[in-house]
């Protein structure tokens, strides 16, 4: 089971060309609003025809630019699953899921549990019941390759994180090939086998999240995967480190090669927070004031000069921490990464 | 002070507007007891009129509907080139003085008119003195008061949820019976209100091209303009029906439209999620 892909399509602002190849697992294409995302999935699904390129699933093509074969969407085996879900609004639960066919509508209402709400229309139910009825009407048609489109973004933060998991167990129940779009990194990690960086049209690069977390390709990927960027110029420092004269201010060590323009990355959950300098192994100590304290559920993100970390608001009550007080940020040297500036 | 100058302002304007609006129509009935209304009703010249008016338009209604709504979908669906000109030209009749509209028709239609020679070889005789003749001026006069409004709901119609059909194994006809025509149903009923209002009270389109000739091309409208001279009190009466006939008319379009806001609302919030059923 496989599905291959390039297209080359001129969007606004910029020309996308993706070329991607997917077995029986799942992809996420992650990038910023207006990278091109749902277009690639509206190609795949037919809904858009590419100026060039082409898709084959499992051997079969679909679309072929070069040699003229662009089958109609309803006859490409594809589960789309739109971003605001588009159920029918005039059309039950059940007559949504039987849309492409009402063979296996009891059997997929009760795996997805929403045979209780058959006969309610779309317009009754909450965000993550539209969003199983959307993956069991999907499912419903038997597709060879699952597309989805921000399959988390319509959902509340509540319902997000009880859906990520929902939907990271059945994308691998299901063993088929499942291309998903999102802009959010965190979403991608959790849901994707691999995940493919799409800025500007192109897939930056693309690897396993923990590979991209390890070795960021450049600045727009490690910003995309959550990184702070700290932008200076790098000179040799001591002991074989690079220093980086941030543009902020700042001096800073790597462990990293490089030399001129560079952007340093290091991710908020690498940086720990303390009143004073600590007498231990990380030699960057950035001294600042917390410009804001963000609290995510049992974490806090904590903007301290240029600088994001990532603690638990356990250690920011111990510490007391407010906003407005200098704090020192301290990090590894071999807690970052240096990249060319973009 | 100013402020409540200028609101008194705005009142008194609005007043008198309403107050012209609604005068004729209180005259009419002023004019014509109800009980007197079903006995006028019942002379020879207006049961005629009824019945022509109630074929002709029940027919022309049937044209506009089944050639305006695929024409309506097309306009609102695709985007094509003269897109712009074709949806001026659908409005043309809004704006075109109704004799004119007949004397087109006339030249066009007619027996000596660029298609009657046609027309008549195929032994279809229009113009001057056929019902088909009438039928034609209200699917002129009265068809863009359907087709605007229908392009309007089918635009109205998230492209997602057709894409989505499609997606869904659903091919362009299915996608369009099962998707489209079903949301945009609310729109496309109040839009076939309003054509009907429109084609039951066509005058000059209908005399120019089509005369009013009792109990064959001659409508109420027509009656009313007949009965003026010979008896008042009938053309009366006639006007008193068609402003029933329109006020239930106005009414279900605005009942139609009121039910399909709150039909078609995708709106998670429009209402409470009732989930266990």
């Amino acid at each position: 089971m496989a599905l291959d892909v390039h297209i080359a399509h001129p969007l606004r602002a910029f020309a996308l060309d993706v070329e991607l190849s997917v077995g029986a697992l799942t992809l996420a294409l992650v990038g910023p609003s207006g990278a091109g995302k749902t277009s690639v999935l509206r190609a795949i699904a037919g809904l858009l025809r590419p100026t060039s390129g082409s898709v084959v699933v499992d051997g079969e093509t679909w679309l072929d630019t070069t040699g003229n074969v662009d089958l109609a969407p309803e006859r490409r085996r594809v589960g789309l699953v739109f971003q605001e879900f588009a159920l029918f609004p005039h059309l039950t639960v059940r007559r949504n899921v039987g849309f492409a066919g009402r063979a296996r509508v009891t059997e997929l209402l009760e795996r997805f549990r929403i045979e209780h709400l058959a006969d309610a229309r779309p317009g009754e139910l909450s965000g993550g019941e539209r969003q199983r009825v959307a993956l069991a009407r999907a499912l419903a048609r038997d597709p060879a390759v699952l597309l989805l489109d921000e399959p988390l973004s319509a959902l509340d933060a509540f319902t997000r994180a009880q859906v990520r998991s929902e939907l990271r167990e059945l994308l691998r129940d299901l063993g088929l090939p499942a291309l998903l779009v999102t802009h959010d990194f965190e979403d991608a990690a959790a849901l994707a086998d691999r995940v493919g960086v799409l800025v500007d049209g192109r897939v930056l690069q693309t690897a396993p999240p923990s590979d991209l977390l390890a070795a960021p390709a450049d600045a727009f990927v490690a910003s995309f995967t959550g990184a702070n960027l700290l932008r200076g110029v790098a000179s040799a420092g001591p002991a074989g480190l690079t220093a980086v004269a941030l543009d902020a201010g700042f001096t800073v060590y790597t462990a990293d090669e490089g030399r001129g323009s560079v952007s340093v990355a290091v991710y908020p959950w690498e940086v720990a927070v303390a009143r004073d300098a600590p007498n231990d192994s990380a030699v960057n100590h950035v001294r600042a004031p917390i410009v804001s304290l963000v609290r995510l559920g049992n974490r806090v993100r904590a903007k301290i000069g240029p600088i994001t970390a990532e603690l638990t608001a356990q250690s920011v009550d111990r510490l007391g921490l407010k906003e407005g007080e200098v704090v020192v940020a301290s990090f590894k040297a071999t807690g970052t990464r240096l990249l060319p500036a973009p | 002070m100013r402020a409540r100058v200028f609101e008194a302002g705005l009142w008194v304007a609005a007043t008198s507007v309403v107050a012209f609006l609604l005068l004729p129509v209180v005259a009419i009935f002023a004019r014509v007891p109800l009980s007197d209304l079903v006995s006028q009703l019942s002379s020879e010249v207006v049961r005629d009129a009824l019945r022509v008016t109630v074929k002709t338009n029940v027919v022309a209604l049937a044209f506009v509907l089944v050639l305006g709504t695929p024409t309506a979908y097309l306009i609102a669906t695709r985007s094509f080139r003269g897109r712009a000109l074709v949806l001026t030209l659908i409005e043309l009749p809004l704006v075109l003085p109704p004799a004119v509209a007949g004397i087109g028709l006339l030249a066009a239609f007619g027996r000596l008119g660029l298609l009657g020679g046609t027309l008549d070889f195929f032994g279809l005789r229009v113009g001057l003195g056929t019902q088909a003749a009438v039928v034609l001026a209200v699917m002129f006069v009265a068809g863009p008061f359907y087709v605007r409004p229908a392009i309007a709901a089918f635009e109205a119609v998230d492209p997602t949820l057709l894409g989505a059909a499609r997606t869904l194994g659903a091919g362009p006809g299915r996608t369009f019976f099962r998707v489209a025509l079903p949301l945009a149903a609310g729109g496309l009923g109040a839009g076939a209100a309003l054509a009907f209002a429109r084609g039951l009270g066509e005058f000059g389109a209908t005399i120019m091209f089509a005369g009013s000739l009792q109990g064959v091309t001659q409508t109420l409208s027509l009656a009313i303009y007949q009965e003026f001279d010979l008896d008042f009190d009938s053309a009366l009466a006639i006007s008193a029906l068609l402003v029933l006939v329109s006020g239930i008319l106005l009414l279900s379009v605005k009942l139609i439209l009121g039910w399909r806001s709150t039909y078609t609302s995708l709106i998670p919030f429009a209402r409470s999620p009732s989930t266990s059923s």
